[in-house]
């Protein structure tokens, strides 16, 4: 009973962080169709930001996790570059796969860059402890503070970003942009602008996955988010991507698969029961499991 | 006036000529004074080239991204050494010479290429069912999974080949080169490089080469003239994961260990399925020239970066931008990609016969004209 509560705990926990992180995928392959393989990279953004600032904030007496409001504006700014500088001008001439082949550019810019930051270098950081330790003990497995507040902040950053795409003027403007680009513009949408702010949220949200992640794992490394880059997609395409619930779903679903494959069949090939669940649901059901069927233009 | 045959006579002579040309001096290569440090760059050269025109085929001809490369080039590694020990254990050959251990190469290079055909007919079916960007993860997906399954096989073992039944008898007693037989068998590569880039080359001009641009270009109007898309897509996938086993076998030959670790999707060395692509986007999409040009050419400068002295001639600051070339690779590439869509090359096919008679009938059109105003 133990073994199998930690397992449940430690799939919720890494299935909190994914959602996170599969919501700011769906929100920009909702708005642009475009995988943004540089997302994962974002939490390494998010994650030297903390390393940066958690320390300054210990000194001022401030509590740990104020920290986050650095990685969130840190995160956005990065991804407001990255679409400025060179997803919108790929945009205008290339074509889906053009698109796709820059993002991954991208991705290896950032990972790269950030070893040859001279403060951050090619080794593992790592980050100060961010929530207290300790927690609730359960038929022998800990829940810890730092679990219950992961699962908790990802279910009200998930309700947030819902009711904001449904009842706010900017969240409609983005379904409208996710619908048709034209149609948009004609009833007087700055498309540019709402993809930015798009991509602004999206990277934010992985400011936050990062303080998640960090509080469990507390390296920073330029590479952590390539892994989990790709596990927060699978998630997405799981959930069925596009849609803000499926996302979270998706990230559960994943993270319980993921810490179960793990504990109880074999931790070295738990990656390849992620990959083959995507394959899975990509074949039986692509559209995924709560995203909607769309039909070919011809 | 001459014949459309005639032409393409006169081309592939003066191919063949070349190419048997180029196979001889590799053959003469000990007799140049060539050293292992020279002869190992040309064998890796080969299997960067066979590996980036073969992942052309599915990006630049086909149109779809596939990012799990070197999972097929994996498999081919791994086959071609299993296949070489296993002949070793049975005592069919003893020394690395003889007609006996070269019919068991040929029999390694080739079951290479075809059991990662066969994975690649076995990943490609359901893949490419997908499009575009789903086709990209679940190929990045099949290429993890490949190498996740080759690490946890008892025989293959994780820290290259050195667990399990194989043990770590592969360069002692398998295909493995060392040393002086990697001049020695400069041969081969090369000229399993040149007939593998031919073959690509042809398969491209063929009917089916024709029948996968047009899949390309447009697939609802192809599937509409009768082009069967889905056949074509994995028949395409399958030849680009049969060249890609082949390089996996000139990889095994000519690396002094065999670990998964070299075949992942992102790693320190510029082996790994991203760079591939990297290569293919840079050269051209569509364009077989552009990505033998760029694997050399990136390799070279990869190879120069490393070890060359002229990095620190350079100021400080792009010394340091040196230290990773990845981010100076990634970063040219995003600039290619802003301003030149399809590659440098785009879907240009160097023709040396073209261009020599192109030169020639200048000079002569040239001259005939002085001849004409001399006249007058």
């Amino acid at each position: 009973m133990g073994a199998f509560l930690t397992a449940l705990f430690t799939g919720l926990r890494l299935g909190s962080v994914y959602a996170l992180v599969a919501l700011g995928y769906t929100m920009v392959y909702g708005i642009i169709k475009l995988i943004n393989f540089a997302h994962g990279d974002f939490i390494m953004v998010g994650a030297y930001a903390l390393f940066f600032t958690v320390p300054v904030l210990r000194a001022a007496g401030a509590p740990a996790w104020l920290a986050v409001i650095a990685a969130v504006l840190v995160c956005a700014a990065v991804g407001m570059v990255t679409e400025l500088a060179a997803y919108r001008p790929v945009r205008k001439t290339g074509t889906n796969m053009t698109a796709l082949i820059t993002a991954i550019a991208v991705s290896l810019i950032l990972e790269n860059l950030a070893q040859a930051i001279p403060a951050i270098g090619p080794n593992p950081r790592t980050v100060a402890s961010i929530f207290a330790a300790g927690g609730i003990s359960l038929a022998g497995a800990t829940l810890s503070w730092a679990t219950i507040i992961t699962i908790a902040v990802s279910l009200v950053i998930m309700l947030i970003l819902y009711s904001f795409t449904q009842k706010t003027r900017l969240g409609r403007a983005m379904r409208a942009v996710s619908e048709d680009k034209q149609a948009a513009t004609l009833m007087g949408i700055n498309v540019n602008s709402t993809i930015l702010i798009t991509f602004a949220i999206g990277a934010g949200l992985a400011g936050v996955a990062a303080l998640m992640y960090v509080a469990q794992y507390p390296a920073a490394t330029n590479v952590m988010g390539a892994t989990l880059g790709l596990y927060a997609f699978v998630a997405a395409v799981l959930g069925g991507i596009g849609s803000i619930p499926g996302a979270m779903l998706g990230g559960f679903v994943i993270g319980l698969i993921y810490s179960f494959s793990s504990a109880y069949i074999s931790s070295s090939l738990a990656s390849t029961f992620v990959y083959l669940i995507l394959i899975v649901v990509l074949l039986i059901k692509p559209a995924g499991i709560l995203g909607k069927n769309v039909g070919e233009k011809v | 006036m001459k014949t459309r045959t005639a032409k393409k006579t006169g081309g592939y002579l003066l191919n063949a000529v070349l190419s048997a040309a180029v196979i001889a001096v590799s053959v003469m290569a000990p007799d140049f004074g060539a050293t292992v440090k020279g002869v190992t760059i040309v064998w890796q050269l080969c299997y960067f080239i066979i590996l980036s025109c073969s992942l052309n085929l599915v990006i630049g001809f086909l149109g779809q991204l596939s990012l799990g490369h070197c999972g097929f080039m994996a498999v081919g590694a791994y086959t071609a050494a299993l296949i070489s020990l296993a002949f070793q254990r049975a005592g069919f050959y003893t020394d690395k010479g003889g007609g006996a251990f070269l019919l068991v190469l040929v029999i390694c290079i080739v079951a290479a290429g075809i059991l990662a055909a066969l994975v690649g007919v076995l990943v490609g079916i359901p893949a490419l069912r997908m499009k575009g960007d789903y086709l990209a993860i679940i190929t990045l997906g099949f290429g993890l999974i490949i190498v996740n399954i080759i690490n946890n096989l008892p025989f293959c073992g994780m820290d290259g080949l050195s667990k399990g039944s194989a043990a770590s008898a592969l360069y002692a007693n398998g295909l493995g080169f060392v040393a002086g037989q990697l001049i020695t068998w400069l041969w081969l590569p090369v000229a399993l490089t040149i007939l593998s880039v031919i073959m690509m080359y042809m398969f491209v001009r063929s009917k089916y080469g024709r029948a996968i641009t047009a899949i390309r270009d447009n697939e609802i109007a192809a599937a509409a003239s009768g082009v069967n898309v889905s056949h074509f897509k994995v028949l395409t996938f399958v030849v680009g994961a049969f060249f890609a086993g082949i390089a996996g076998a000139i990889f095994s030959m000519c690396s002094s260990t065999l670990s998964t670790a070299s075949f992942n999707f992102t790693s320190s060395s510029i082996l790994n399925s991203t760079f591939i692509v990297v290569m293919v986007v840079i050269g051209g999409m569509g364009s077989l020239t552009g990505s033998s040009v760029a694997a050399v050419l990136l390799y070279l400068l990869n190879y120069t970066i490393k070890n060359g002295k002229w990095v620190s001639v350079l100021p400080v600051f792009l010394r340091q931008l040196f230290a990773y070339p990845m981010l100076v690779y990634s970063i040219v590439m995003v600039i290619v990609i802003i301003f030149r869509p399809h590659g440098i090359f785009g879907t240009y096919e160097f023709s040396l016969y073209n261009s020599l008679k192109r030169l020639f009938s200048k000079r002569r059109t040239a001259a005939a004209a002085k001849e004409v105003t001399d006249n007058e």
